[in-house]
């Protein structure tokens, strides 16, 4: 064993720790051609890190994000969470594990069309250990007036609100937010982005925002760029500022 | 103009492919109602031509007449009758057969041949050997299902009793005549080929064996072109109404003939009533497979309206679809039907005994089958198709608005209230959509339909058993003498060998008049307080004869037009012919025939006799049936005898036989609708929810419990649609069981809770197969993609 290999293990071992990336990689076969999305990555997220990862399309910041998460396993490499190596998981442990302690927020909000705000988030609650009532968790996100409305009758903006109380409501470990403003306008997504960091500081998640906007890279304790499946650059922001100060 | 390969019809086989599970699904399902169609109305034209060429080429006759004794020259007298193109005479008996090997007596029905040549009616054909030597008197020619029965050949011999002598009959020939396409054993509803043959003898031998010398007692007629058979009827009544004639007959209730016609109707109802229920389920399915496919080509169909594609070429190109689809069902429809009408045809062959099956292409069976799918398909199609018309082009390039859902609406808050987000989810989706949810109802609903509409045959046949042979004819066997006797051959039938009990009956031709109405009939005489033949009311309760006036089987009273308490005139056609004037005092409710009864006494009274019988059923000892059976062969007085647990004993072996075939295939059929609709709702839902549940796979939901989000639905709308099945299947029973009743026979309805049972099993089971299929599908959920597109 390397000394810097030594020096990481010892890193991952540390309670702060709450993930840890090692030499992972990712190629897709698709017909005659390879594609290398991820190249070796080596990352180590604290507990309660807000992480900003940014990278051009194809840059693997999605491909990362879905190991991560446990939708996705990697061509070679580990992912250890809370010490426990889920790149060994078969499909029900992957499930169990996003179960317990992921949150994801997607670019489209996905709510179930069929059920109220604080039912799509009481989906979610149902199925935790120790989660947060609905309503709570709604209200964390500003949304505690309109918890009644079906998604059809709310606005993209809040629907992502909704989204996101669904998301923290089982105070999950580790909050994936995949371009979570994408389909927003500015003043929408600074709401969105407000959210985020209530519930950043109010329950410790952990999140890590992928995205392409630039902008958002100041409210992050840590921005970390992709290029050609590779962490490129990686800059740790002295002073996180809140999403209304942001612009983009 | 579209070609033949047009870049749309290349998207339309494209599209097709896709949708291969559910257009195997559709098809599969059209195929079972064009193939029923193909097999019913198929074996049906097959039947007929089988029957039409036997009767043609044997000469079946048309008019038949049985009489006590006429002289032969009464031959000359019938010819002349205007209308008739040949007459013919013969003596015709029942007899006992004593067989070896076999516990209970069978019975044979003589038949005369003439001495010289074949028949000129009711012609022979011959299997096997010769015809018999008008030299020797003890030849026969057998019927072939009784030959094959015992593994007779000719040179066999037989034992049989006529007039009181047992006689060694040899067998010279194998044959059989279009009088006997159908047999039944006495006493039984069923073919009994084991213990019922014919034998046709040379009519020397006969007139010898019964003192008919120079006599006949039956009479076959062919008619002219333009012959009135009723007129020919009146005629020959009235010419042999000297010689104890009980009155002529034409085909239309000769016993062979009419029962072959009543299973011919049975295939006509089941062409009429089986495939329609098959395609209208089909006409629903493809409706919501081509909603669905609209709503998810809605943008492409935006595309090709702005390309310049008119509305009526978007609308047939989805109803084109639906005709493609529906041709695969109906290809195979036809080669499925083909296969199953020869199947078909080949059993009645087993219970029809016709000398050949011609197997007719019959292409309107074949062109009725091909239109009615696709005029089901086109029927399914039209409103998507239209829908698909409709829209408009920059309206359709927009992705579809989002489904609005509301609060409360069809389901009280109460109970929402009170469920889990997933179930509430399965609620609101399936009262978003009441119409399509109602179509999934309706389709499982109609698979249990159809099978408690046909399974409950078994429970009705369990029924009229249960009711004919041990709740009315409780007696252990029935014997019928060869003409009326005194009261000593009653008594000696008393003294045989295990004869517990005893009760003499006394049966009687007669002819019941109520004005215009007229019916051939008997009328059965037994003791007002008989235990052997109890009558039953329609409640089932035992009636008992009145000892005043007849009791009639509701079927006579209603084809007669009289109820309790009217008056009915019944010309005797026996002894002095005396024609009475009787009140109906009570009506039974029978399954078999048409019968009337009347207290033995009062009847005695009427006639003018003092104790003389026709016959007698008896109470045995179980432990001596067979020696009774030995005695009783051997009473010259005996012309048959019927004993119940050989009836019994036959008609299990027939059902056991046909249960399992049966049940397997309606349950074929049935699992098949109900699968095909549970896969197609199934299939849909999850297009339409896919991404629903990808983000929810993606939120930690387990298969198992998306799997419940997208097959609860389907779940509950099974568990929804069995009851409702359950009662659809009733009325289903109850309308065959009417389209099923004729003069001669009724059909009970009954329906067991098994029954309903087995059907709601098979659908479960079927429903279960095919969501299972579906929820194969889950795995294969992409969550990766989920997180990036917009629906």
């Amino acid at each position: 064993m390397s000394d810097a290999q030594a020096l990481l293990r010892a890193n991952d071992a540390d309670a702060n720790t709450l993930l840890s990336v090692r030499g992972l990689t990712k190629v897709y076969q698709t017909g005659a051609v390879k594609v290398h999305a991820l190249r070796g990555i080596d990352l180590t997220v604290k507990r309660g890190e807000l992480i900003v990862m940014l990278g051009a399309s194809g840059s693997g910041k999605s491909t990362l994000l879905n190991i991560i998460g446990g939708l996705d396993t990697p061509t070679t490499g580990t992912v250890t969470f809370m010490g426990e190596d889920i790149t060994d998981l078969r499909p029900s442990g992957l499930t169990q594990f996003r179960r317990a302690h992921v949150g994801f927020i997607f670019q489209f909000y996905n709510l179930v069309p069929s059920l109220t705000a604080r039912e799509n988030v009481a989906l979610v609650t149902e199925i935790s250990q120790n989660p947060i009532a609905p309503e709570e968790a709604l209200r964390m996100v500003g949304l505690g007036e309109r918890i009644h409305h079906f998604p059809a009758q709310l606005s993209g903006g809040e629907q992502q609100r909704v989204a996101v109380a669904r998301a923290i409501a089982k105070r999950p470990n580790l909050l994936l937010c995949d371009e979570p403003t994408g389909a927003l306008d500015s003043r929408t997504g600074v709401q969105v982005l407000e959210a985020l960091k209530t519930v950043n500081e109010e329950l410790g998640a952990t999140t890590l925002i992928i995205t392409h906007n630039v902008g958002i890279a100041e409210m992050s304790d840590r921005v970390i760029r992709l290029s050609d499946g590779m962490i490129s650059e990686e800059q740790a922001m002295h002073r996180r500022r809140n999403p209304s100060e942001l612009s983009w | 103009m579209v070609a033949l390969f047009s870049a749309l019809d290349r998207k339309l086989l494209r599209d097709l492919w896709r949708l291969r599970g559910q257009g195997l699904a559709v098809g599969i399902i059209i195929a079972c109602g064009v193939g029923i169609m193909i097999m019913a109305l198929g074996s049906l034209a097959s039947l007929k031509e089988s029957r039409s060429t036997y009767y043609d080429r044997y000469r079946f006759a048309e008019v038949f007449a049985d009489v006590k004794r006429a002289p032969d020259r009464m031959l000359a007298d019938l010819r002349e009758i205007p209308g008739v193109k040949s007459a013919e005479t013969r003596i015709t008996r029942i007899v006992t057969l004593d067989i070896e090997n076999l516990r209970e007596p069978a019975n044979a029905q003589l038949v005369s041949l003439p001495d010289e040549g074949r028949p000129r009616l009711n012609d022979l054909i011959i299997y096997e050997g010769r015809w018999p030597n008008p030299s020797r008197s003890e030849e026969a020619i057998i019927s072939r299902a009784f030959a094959e029965a015992h593994d007779y050949h000719p040179g066999d011999i037989v034992r049989a009793v006529l007039n009181g002598r047992a006689r060694d009959i040899e067998i010279v020939g194998i044959g059989d005549s279009p009088e006997y396409v159908w047999t039944l054993g006495i006493g039984s509803l069923l073919p009994d080929d084991k213990r019922f043959g014919v034998f046709w003898m040379r009519r020397q031998a006969l007139e010898r064996a019964f003192d008919l010398d120079g006599a006949f007692n039956n009479v076959t007629v062919s008619l002219l072109p333009d012959a009135i058979e009723q007129d020919v009827i009146d005629e020959m009544d009235r010419l042999l109404a000297p010689y104890g004639a009980i009155g002529a007959y034409g085909r239309d209730t000769q016993f062979s003939n009419a029962f072959v016609e009543s299973e011919m109707g049975q295939l006509v109802a089941m062409a009429q009533i089986i495939p329609p229920v098959f395609l209208i389920v089909s006409a629903f399915l493809i409706h919501a497979i081509l909603s669905r496919l609209i709503a998810v080509e809605r943008q492409q169909i935006g595309l090709l309206k702005a390309f310049g594609f008119t509305n009526t070429e978007v609308a047939s190109h989805y109803i084109k679809m639906a005709i493609v689809l529906s041709l695969f069902g109906v290809i195979g429809g036809l080669l499925i039907g083909r296969q199953l009408a020869r199947l078909t045809t080949h059993i009645y062959s087993d219970t029809m005994r016709f000398p050949e099956i011609v197997q007719v292409i019959d292409s309107t069976a074949y062109a009725s089958g091909t239109s009615a799918a696709i005029f089901a398909a086109v029927l399914g199609a039209m409103s998507a198709a239209l829908k698909a018309a409709r829209l408009k082009p920059a309206e359709a390039m927009n992705p579809a608005p989002p489904t609005v859902y509301k609060r409360g609406g069809l389901l009280p808050a109460w109970l929402l209230d009170r469920l889990d987000e997933p179930t509430r989810m399965i609620l609101r989706h399936i009262t978003r959509w009441p119409a399509r949810a109602l179509m999934t109802v309706f389709g499982v609903a109609a698979a249990m339909s159809l099978l408690v509409g046909t399974l409950f045959a078994f429970d009705s046949t369990d029924e009229m058993i249960d009711t004919i042979y041990y709740r009315t004819d409780v007696f252990d066997a029935a014997v019928t003498f060869a003409e009326v006797k005194g009261y000593d051959a009653v008594t000696e039938l008393e003294r045989l060998p295990g004869v517990l009990d005893i009760e003499a009956n006394r049966g009687v031709y007669v002819r019941f008049r109520n004005g215009v109405r007229t019916e051939r009939g008997s009328i059965t005489a037994i003791p007002s307080d008989s235990n052997a033949k109890r009558l039953l009311d329609h409640d089932g309760q035992v009636l008992g004869v009145a000892e005043a006036g007849l009791t009639l089987s509701s079927q006579l009273a209603e084809m007669l037009a009289v109820d309790i308490g009217d008056e009915l005139i019944v010309d005797v056609l026996e002894g002095n012919r005396p024609t009475l004037e009787v009140f109906v005092t009570a009506l039974t409710d029978e399954y078999i025939g048409y019968s009337a009864y009347m207290d033995l006494d009062t009847l005695g009274r009427l006639l003018g006799e003092t104790r003389v019988f026709s016959g007698a059923y008896l109470v045995l000892d179980p432990d001596r049936a067979e020696a009774f059976s030995d005695a009783v062969l051997k009473r010259p007085q005996v012309a048959s005898v019927a004993l119940r647990s050989a009836v019994i004993d036959t008609f299990n072996e027939t059902l056991e036989d046909t249960i399992t075939i049966m049940m397997t295939i309606y349950s074929l059929i049935g699992g098949a609708i109900a699968a095909g609709v549970v896969y197609n709702a199934a299939r849909i839902s999850l297009t339409e929810r896919g991404r629903e549940l990808a983000s929810l796979r993606v939120l930690g939901f387990t298969r198992g419990e998306a799997a419940y989000i997208l097959l609860g639905e389907q779940a509950l709308l099974v568990l929804l649609a069995i009851p409702i099945g359950a009662v659809l299947g009733a009325g289903f029973a109850h309308l065959i069981v009417l389209g099923m009743s004729t003069d001669l026979y009724r059909v009970p309805y009954a329906l067991s809770p098994a029954t309903r049972g087995f059907s709601a099993l098979v659908v479960l089971l079927a429903s279960i197969g095919a969501a299972g299929l579906v929820a194969q599908r889950i795995r294969n959920l992409d969550l990766i993609e989920v997180l990036k597109t917009r629906e």
